[in-house]
């Protein structure tokens, strides 16, 4: 398949006897969003951390941007990135010098620009010279996200973006993610329980359940399919092993 | 210098620029660096004043003992500069961000080895400073043999470094006490202050196999023979060749294995 952001088949994570992912297989086209759903322990942050490469598979295959993963991660490193409330940035370090180290590791040119841009766009300019430690947890998620977008990736990965955020901020962010993937044509894969971003954000959603793909599908035909009002009550309904065609 | 590498040496340097945040943000941190080597060079040099009027061993070379010090604390700094700067990285949760990063593990090693380098040099430097204006000992007059003893320990101390940051990368941070046991665990078999020659037979074959007694064993020659033994420094850098790669195969390997079981993610305090 041309044009895909990711390509997964057959992916599979085994913890000893314990299956964590199993016999998963999707594709993202370039400039969409798909949203990775599913109760604690479906096996979300678990595939997300394969596509990042900081776990391997036990099998499967993972082509990101065109290149094999598993063999030459390192070829499209520079082209991805990611944010999530459950890894930190270095709390000693100030918002400026973590964005300024981050900016180094992927290879950003005209940095200081691009840290001001950040800034001015996540409402991070009083913040900047503030230890990351010192932020509260709704801080830390908008210099997290900083973070994720300082190398203007071609694929972002978020766990749970919103998280910690008051909803006024949280819907700026999310206006300010949708308007970013829109501009740059970036994809984009989001974990996440809040249903209403979901619904907001992607354009397709995979829902696990215990490892395993359930269903997927755009968030209204899934809605449809499963009779229901919201995204929340088909996440309810399978969450609950209740959901019947 | 080709884009690859190039870009390598950006990566290496953007860490080196972490590390530097770190130690200037906190200024008990540099006196941290400074406190300790200077405080045993203020405990061995009044013993060393002390037993050169009544030791006729050591008044034949005065300052030995110092030097002695001083090039230990050398090996102890360049191996805490790998390890404990190490652990900031699982202390501040960051392991996951960094290698989702184009960071390579080796880069990463590389970065440690540099910002190693300036912690020792910012610690022992310090003590070699006190040491000279407290006790008019200056450790330059072993010459320009001092930099051969300087990188063969600081070296040793690298791969020491890498071997315990393998260990907290498998076992975590239940692991860290290892930083500080285990150059000290092979004190007694360096030959410090005294010749390997003392030790039981068992234990001269283990210091056979440091580097650092050949340092000590060579370090000594100048101070009472004053004569400059190439052939030992050069088994000590042999020695470390092999004993730098094998730190780093460990940690390549244990950072492969973290990968396979998710610690990347997880490990933290």
């Amino acid at each position: 398949m041309t044009g895909s952001a990711i390509e997964v088949a057959g992916l599979a994570k085994a913890y000893g006897p314990v299956m964590a992912v199993e016999s998963l297989t999707f594709a993202l086209g370039s400039g969409r969003v798909l949203g990775l759903l599913g109760g604690n322990g479906a096996g979300k942050t678990t595939t997300l951390a394969m596509l990042m490469g900081l776990l391997l598979p036990t099998t499967g295959s993972i082509r990101v941007l065109g290149e094999d993963f598993l063999r030459h991660r390192y070829r499209v490193l520079e082209r991805i990135n990611f944010s999530s409330p459950y890894v930190d940035l270095p709390h000693r370090l100030t918002v400026y010098e973590n964005l300024r180290v981050y900016g180094g590791l992927y290879g950003v040119r005209s940095i200081k620009a691009r840290i001001q841009k950040l800034a001015r766009d996540l409402d991070l300019e009083g913040l900047l010279a503030r230890p990351y430690g010192r932020l509260s947890a709704g801080q830390r998620t908008r210099a997290s996200l900083a973070k994720a977008l300082i190398n203007s990736p071609q694929l972002l990965l978020l766990d749970e973006p919103t998280a910690s955020l008051d909803p006024d901020t949280a819907d700026r962010l999310r206006s300010y993610l949708r308007d970013y993937q829109k501009a740059s044509g970036a994809a984009v894969v989001l974990a996440s329980h809040n249903m209403l971003e979901v619904e907001r954000l992607c354009d397709d959603v995979i829902m696990l359940r215990q490892g395993r793909l359930f269903d997927r599908g755009a968030p209204a035909l899934l809605i449809t399919k499963y009779g229901r009002e919201t995204l929340e009550e088909v996440f309810l309904d399978m969450a609950r092993g209740r959901s019947q065609l | 210098m080709s884009r690859s590498l190039w870009a390598s040496v950006r990566r290496v340097g953007a860490m080196i620029e972490r590390y530097v945040y770190l130690l200037k943000g906190s200024w008990p941190r540099i006196i941290e660096l400074a406190y300790w080597p200077t405080m045993q060079i203020i405990l061995w040099g009044f013993l060393s004043e002390y037993l050169v009027h009544h030791s006729s061993y050591l008044a034949r070379a005065s300052g030995v003992l110092l030097a002695a010090v001083l090039l230990w604390d050398v090996m102890f700094r360049g191996q805490l500069g790998v390890s404990v700067v190490f652990f900031e990285e699982l202390y501040s949760r960051n392991l996951g961000h960094l290698f989702a990063s184009p960071l390579r593990a080796y880069e990463l090693a590389s970065a440690l080895f540099v910002i190693s380098l300036l912690r020792t040099l910012i610690g022992s430097g310090m003590a070699a400073l006190f040491a000279f204006w407290f006790y008019h000992f200056s450790i330059w007059r072993m010459g320009f043999v001092l930099v051969a003893f300087f990188m063969n320990l600081l070296v040793m101390g690298w791969a020491i470094g890498l071997v315990v940051a393998g260990l907290v990368l498998r076992y975590g941070l239940g692991a860290e006490n290892l930083a500080w046991a285990a150059v000290f665990a092979l004190a007694p078999v360096s030959g410090i202050y005294y010749p390997i020659s003392v030790l039981p037979h068992w234990l001269q074959i283990v210091a056979q196999i440091l580097p650092a007694a050949y340092v000590f064993s060579a370090m000594r020659a100048l101070f009472f023979h004053h004569i400059i033994v190439a052939r030992p420094l050069w088994e000590a850098g042999g020695l470390n060749v092999v004993y730098l790669a094998l730190g780093l195969s460990l940690f390549l390997r244990t950072f492969h294995n973290a990968r396979l079981h998710g610690r990347l993610l997880n490990l933290g305090e």
